[in-house]
């Protein structure tokens, strides 16, 4: 696993109290890891101060899973 | 149309001087200080340095950790202390009408925490708006009765009541109000507050509201004395749960006692300071007495607002006397902040369980920390200092009066077929 893919799934663990083992790349923050559009909100906001960017909000809505998350912060931070 | 009655079936409460209500009615007849010095942050260059804190408190044992973190601690106390009315009244939700069961619920300033961490976590940064999502919704006031009603499920009225330190008093009459014009059956009502941090205590020392006794915290709330010098901040919440008699009787509730009054009226003098005479604490005293239908000869226990500060304790002793005259020396008089601190906007609340239980037990908490009679509060007046003392509490009034000259009082009764 990645630096930021750990560093990703640690901020979701902490902000939506979930279990570790629920976090693979495949889950929906809303569908299956509880989160409502405020969590979500606050999630991607979470992302860009832990890895100093600025994630567009046409950006933000595209980040739907932990691994379009991942896969967009690999992409964008340098 | 025929008013209904209205009467208390649960209680809750989360104090500085105790985190249940049987600890803290322990408390109050046992003449416990909540005074301590400042643990929340650090207070060494405020210039008071202590407050009546709430202790052994950790939210994870009523919260789970996600739903905490977005929960300012005035509404973590909140749903604490409703929690225990709730078991307490015995409700079942699942069997009552939760169109017809409503929350009212008073802060004096809601989020305050909340609001200072994220406006510093602002000014700090580069002047790129970074809010978190939750600022809003987790500090705004009115956000307690809603959490309230979301874990319960419960669709009646829902609102927050806002006076200073008269709030929930106010959310009381409502509530009271509501129950007996036929518009709810039960309301869960009381209030919570959560001023100890840095822009609460900075901003009340600022007002010199607040007592500067660093040296001796325990003794700092001493209301009625003469060398008085300021409220003591306290936080916490009360709950009351309010029941329309025949539903509570419907239902088989235990009755703690019967609400039959409620007064409001206002100083239109000052934005802080209280009327030199009373004129509004007499007139809101008047106010409850008349909707109750008693005369002060009914009455045998008044807990005061009683805040240890110069001005208010002289004008609210002068309002009693000038309003009760010769029964004012017959009752019994009590200011429970001198061991809890003043809960602002959580005043009323556990002020008004301090009163139920009163009524109810028949032993009138004390005014601790009396040392040297003020020649400006009238002798003859018992503010029953240092010690409980036991007699019939026939009914009981409540007093609490806030900033902005709002002052509400309510009156309990032994409930009685």
């Amino acid at each position: 696993m990645s630096d930021i893919a750990s560093r990703v799934k640690a901020i979701i663990v902490e902000k939506l109290g979930v279990d570790e083992s629920e976090v693979n790349p495949e889950a929906s923050f809303t569908n299956d890891l509880g989160a409502d559009s405020l969590d979500t909100v606050e999630l991607i906001m979470e992302f860009e101060k832990e890895f100093n960017v600025a994630i567009p909000d046409d950006q933000a809505e595209t980040i739907g899973t932990v691994g379009q998350a991942i896969a967009y912060l690999e992409k964008n931070v340098k | 149309m025929e008013l209904k009655r209205v009467v208390v079936t649960g209680l809750g409460a989360l104090t500085p001087i105790g985190n249940t209500v049987p600890e803290y009615w322990n408390g109050l007849i046992n003449g416990v200080s909540g005074a301590a010095p400042i643990t929340r942050f650090d207070a060494s260059l405020f210039k008071t340095k202590f407050a009546c804190e709430v202790k052994n408190f950790k939210p994870e044992d009523f919260l789970d950790r996600k739903e905490a973190r977005k929960l300012d601690p005035f509404v973590q106390y909140a749903l604490v202390s409703t929690d225990e009315a709730v078991a307490d009244a015995g409700l079942d939700f699942e069997n009552l009408d939760t169109h017809r069961i409503g929350v009212i619920w008073g802060s004096g300033i809601g989020g305050l925490k909340t609001f200072q961490d994220e406006v510093t976590s602002f000014a700090l940064g580069d002047g790129t708006p970074r809010f978190n999502p939750f600022f809003i919704p987790k500090m705004i006031l009115d956000i307690a009765p809603g959490h309230i009603s979301i874990k319960y499920g419960l669709r009646g009225p829902n609102f927050s009541t806002v006076s200073a330190c008269a709030s929930s008093t106010n959310a009381l009459i409502d509530a009271f109000n509501y129950i007996r014009l036929g518009m709810a059956d039960v309301i869960i009502s009381g209030g919570s507050e959560s001023i100890i941090n840095e822009a609460g205590m900075g901003g009340f020392n600022a007002m010199h509201a607040l007592s500067t006794r660093n040296d001796d915290p325990a003794t700092a709330s001493r209301p009625f004395d003469k060398d008085r010098d300021g409220f003591v901040a306290g936080e916490g919440s009360g709950t009351i749960i309010l029941e329309e008699l025949d539903h509570a009787i419907a239902r088989g509730a235990k009755i703690y006692a019967e609400i039959i009054g409620g007064g409001m009226s206002a100083d239109a003098n000052h934005i802080t300071a209280p009327h030199p005479e009373g004129l509004g604490a007499k007139l809101v005293m008047s106010n409850a007495l008349k909707d109750a239908r008693l005369t002060t000869a009914d009455v045998d226990y008044i807990n005061v607002h009683g805040t240890s500060t110069g001005l208010g304790d002289k004008s609210e002793s002068k309002a009693i006397v000038a309003l009760y005259g010769e029964d004012a020396y017959r009752l019994n008089i009590s200011s429970t902040k001198s061991m809890t601190g003043h809960l602002l906007g959580a005043a009323g609340a556990v002020e008004s369980i301090a009163a139920i239980l009163a009524v109810k037990n028949d032993i009138i908490p004390p005014t601790i920390n009396h040392f040297t009679d003020d020649p400006e509060i009238d002798p003859r007046l018992n503010l029953t200092f240092n010690t409980a003392q036991k007699r019939l509490v026939r009914a009981a009034q409540s007093n609490t009066f806030g900033f902005g000259g709002h002052n509400a009082s309510v009156i309990f009764r032994k409930y009685e077929d």
